[in-house]
């Protein structure tokens, strides 16, 4: 079993060669991209340590995106399934309403310091792709998204508004037309035009640096619920952090501050959705956009086909650093189908006036099915990393409603 | 036949020429087609590069993803084109050929065994898009081992420091990329940059055997004949996906394609 080292941060528990545990991540790229990501390295492990690029990224987490994001217990719930109590660290209350925002912000921080003026990226459910065009436009920066069609079509709200914030939108109609295929194409877009773009990965996925920099940005999540859970608790109670997992990037931002705490004390659960699970159905290792990984693949190792009906964990592959947290035992990992999600989402609206995406409403749908096995004093948080809107029309054709 | 990629060079050498080396994927359209074309071709090759097709290519433009599409639609697999590679060297013994691929196939198949196999069934070099220096040097070695050239890559982002690292783990063939692009699109640099950027590897290690790579047609082939060796991939494959779609016959047009490239050259 692979083991972690306390009081270092997980994103840099890799070696010499980018590999955790010497088994997840690496570099596995084209020549051409090298030198650019060996550039962006140094550039971002210098910025991380310089005080002044910090406090611009806090000065935009703070007035750009509109500072701490919520935490508040669910009473209806937690009453209505008599077991632990159940809060929400609500990230979906975010100016770009989801946890992309933070990376998304940052990568188009670094792209402005690299001296760049093209910034590309790629985005499933399209909560990535957004911040990035959004951020880009703040920022005066050129930005391209590669999406593929299928979630084009199903993720028409957030298109519209990457076109509006003026970014130009890349359709992608090569193989499943999702996610996988968008990474693809991004990063080609990458390998053509290195010497002037910057490469904004939208997940905690890909070569080292990128997975690196997303991760990072990301972290001030638990940063935040670990002020909030010592203001509303007085210290850290035992806990269970619920997270979804499509690439893994919200569950890294919110599990980060508690990696170095017991599993007993804080444990961590990453929810998969049911036929794109990697992480809990035992899938082997593969090098999937430049990195080794859990991922689905078929016995000839061509990467396979996934579904779900959330755009955003349509993929195959998984972040290398899950593949870290699995091995090592700290985090474990589960699915949930579509349906379960829609239920989890019917329960949680009817209850509360949170409107989760699809995304989160597989995390949910874990929440729900623990709380009642568990006692008052275990408290249950849920990351709600992306607000419902974008998936109305999914949400409509699936329940027959949208709540108000 | 260890030294069968060397004596391909040392032929053109003499004839006064680059070696010219084709790129096709294995099993495209289909697994007989893909041999019938290779063979048909040979004859003006120098030396063959069979890709091996696989479903994420990153590193490729849009004639090599359509050809490799066409392979897997038509069910190829590792063990397929080890069968045929075997055919291929049956007929055409001293002809080398080099298996192009995605590390994510050999990891899968297991690195040893794939070696293994390569040996048996006559590859005479491999080339791993995404498997670059230093994170290769293991894996080069055990195919030197087993007398399989190992080609490096060299980039136009690639520093000079890096490049002398790069060329001292080389073996006897080194792949330049022209210009910052995946495979097929167009150059991107003028010829004499191009050149400038061959002769500073040349100039490290004048014994390598470096190919030129990328973008390189029936218009621009001519122009880069100064090189050890030149690559046309992505042309080829366009050739293929044309043919098929006016139903007319690959191994023909192909063939006729690569009497011209090599007509270009002499």
């Amino acid at each position: 079993m692979i083991k972690l080292k306390k009081k270092t941060p997980l994103i840099d528990q890799h070696d010499k060669f980018g590999f955790y545990g010497n088994k997840f991540g690496g570099n596995y790229c084209a020549e051409t991209m090298r030198k650019p990501i060996e550039d962006l390295s140094k550039l971002f492990e210098k910025l991380r340590k310089d005080r002044k690029f910090l406090k611009k990224r806090d000065h935009y987490f703070k007035h750009y995106l509109g500072g701490e994001t919520p935490f508040f217990k669910l009473k209806n719930l937690t009453k209505h399934l008599g077991g632990a109590q159940i809060w929400c660290k609500d990230v979906s209350a975010i100016n770009g309403d989801a946890h992309k925002a933070y990376h998304a912000t940052v990568n188009a921080l670094i792209c402005k310091e690299s001296g760049k003026r093209y910034i590309a990226g790629d985005t499933g459910a399209g909560m990535f792709g957004k911040n990035l065009a959004m951020a880009a436009k703040k920022m005066n920066l050129k930005c391209k998204i590669f999406m593929g069609t299928k979630d084009i079509s199903r993720q028409a709200p957030n298109v519209k508004f990457m076109r509006d914030a003026g970014a130009e939108v890349v359709p992608v109609d090569s193989g499943s037309k999702t996610l996988v295929d968008a990474v693809s194409e991004c990063m080609r877009h990458y390998v053509s035009n290195c010497d002037n773009t910057h490469l904004a990965v939208g997940s905690a996925i890909g070569c080292n640096i990128f997975l690196k920099i997303c991760a990072w940005s990301t972290s001030q999540i638990s940063r935040e619920l670990k002020k909030q859970l010592i203001k509303e608790f007085g210290e850290i109670p035992k806990l269970k952090l619920i997270n979804v997992i499509g690439g893994g990037s919200s569950a890294l931002g919110f599990w980060n501050e508690f990696i170095d705490y017991d599993k007993r004390h804080v444990e961590l659960i990453g929810v998969e959705a049911k036929y794109a699970a990697p992480l809990s159905t035992n899938a082997k290792v593969a090098i999937l956009h430049g990195a080794a990984q859990y991922c689905l693949t078929d016995r000839e190792g061509q990467i396979a086909e996934t579904h779900s009906l959330s755009a955003g964990l349509d993929y195959p592959g998984s972040s290398p650093l899950h593949g870290l947290l699995k091995d090592s035992g700290r985090a474990r990992y589960t699915n949930a189908s579509d349906k379960e999600a829609l239920a989890a989402f019917k329960l949680i609206t009817k209850l509360e006036d949170i409107r989760p995406s699809l995304e989160p409403a597989h995390a949910w749908n874990e929440c729900i099915r623990l709380a009642p096995k568990l006692k008052k004093s275990d408290v249950l948080v849920v990351n709600n990393c992306g607000k419902g809107y974008k998936d109305k029309k999914i949400y409509i054709e699936q329940l027959g409603y949208y709540p108000k | 036949m260890k030294n069968s990629i060397n004596n391909a060079f040392k032929i053109a050498k003499k004839e006064n020429r680059p070696a010219l080396i084709s790129y096709t994927v294995c099993g495209d359209n289909t697994k007989e087609k893909s041999l019938q074309i290779l063979n048909s071709i040979s004859k003006d090759l120098d030396i063959a590069e069979w890709g091996i097709p696989h479903n994420c290519p990153t590193a490729d433009g849009k004639d090599i993803q359509n050809s490799s599409y066409r392979a897997l639609q038509n069910g190829i697999q590792l063990n397929d084109i080890f069968k045929l590679v075997k055919r291929f060297k049956k007929t055409k013994p001293s002809k080398p050929i080099i298996l192009m691929g995605y590390y994510q196939m050999i990891f899968n198949y297991g690195e040893k065994k794939f070696i293994q196999k390569c040996k048996v069934s006559g590859v005479n070099g491999l080339i791993v898009v995404d498997l670059s220096f230093p994170d290769n040097k293991n894996f080069a070695k055990l195919c030197k081992k087993n007398s399989i050239c190992f080609v490096q890559l060299i980039a136009p982002t690639t520093t000079v420091k890096r490049m002398k690292e790069i060329i001292k783990s080389s073996h006897e063939m080194i792949y330049m990329i022209s210009t910052i692009s995946t495979t097929g699109s167009a150059l991107k640099y003028s010829i004499r940059k191009i050149i400038n950027n061959y002769n500073i590897i040349k100039r490290i290690k004048p014994s390598k055997n470096v190919v030129i790579g990328f973008g390189i047609t029936e218009k621009t082939i001519s122009n880069l004949r100064s090189a050890d060796g030149l690559v046309v991939g992505s042309a080829i494959c366009r050739e293929i996906t044309r043919s098929l779609k006016y139903r007319q016959n690959p191994v023909k047009n192909v063939s006729k394609l690569v009497r011209k490239l090599k007509n270009r050259i002499i």
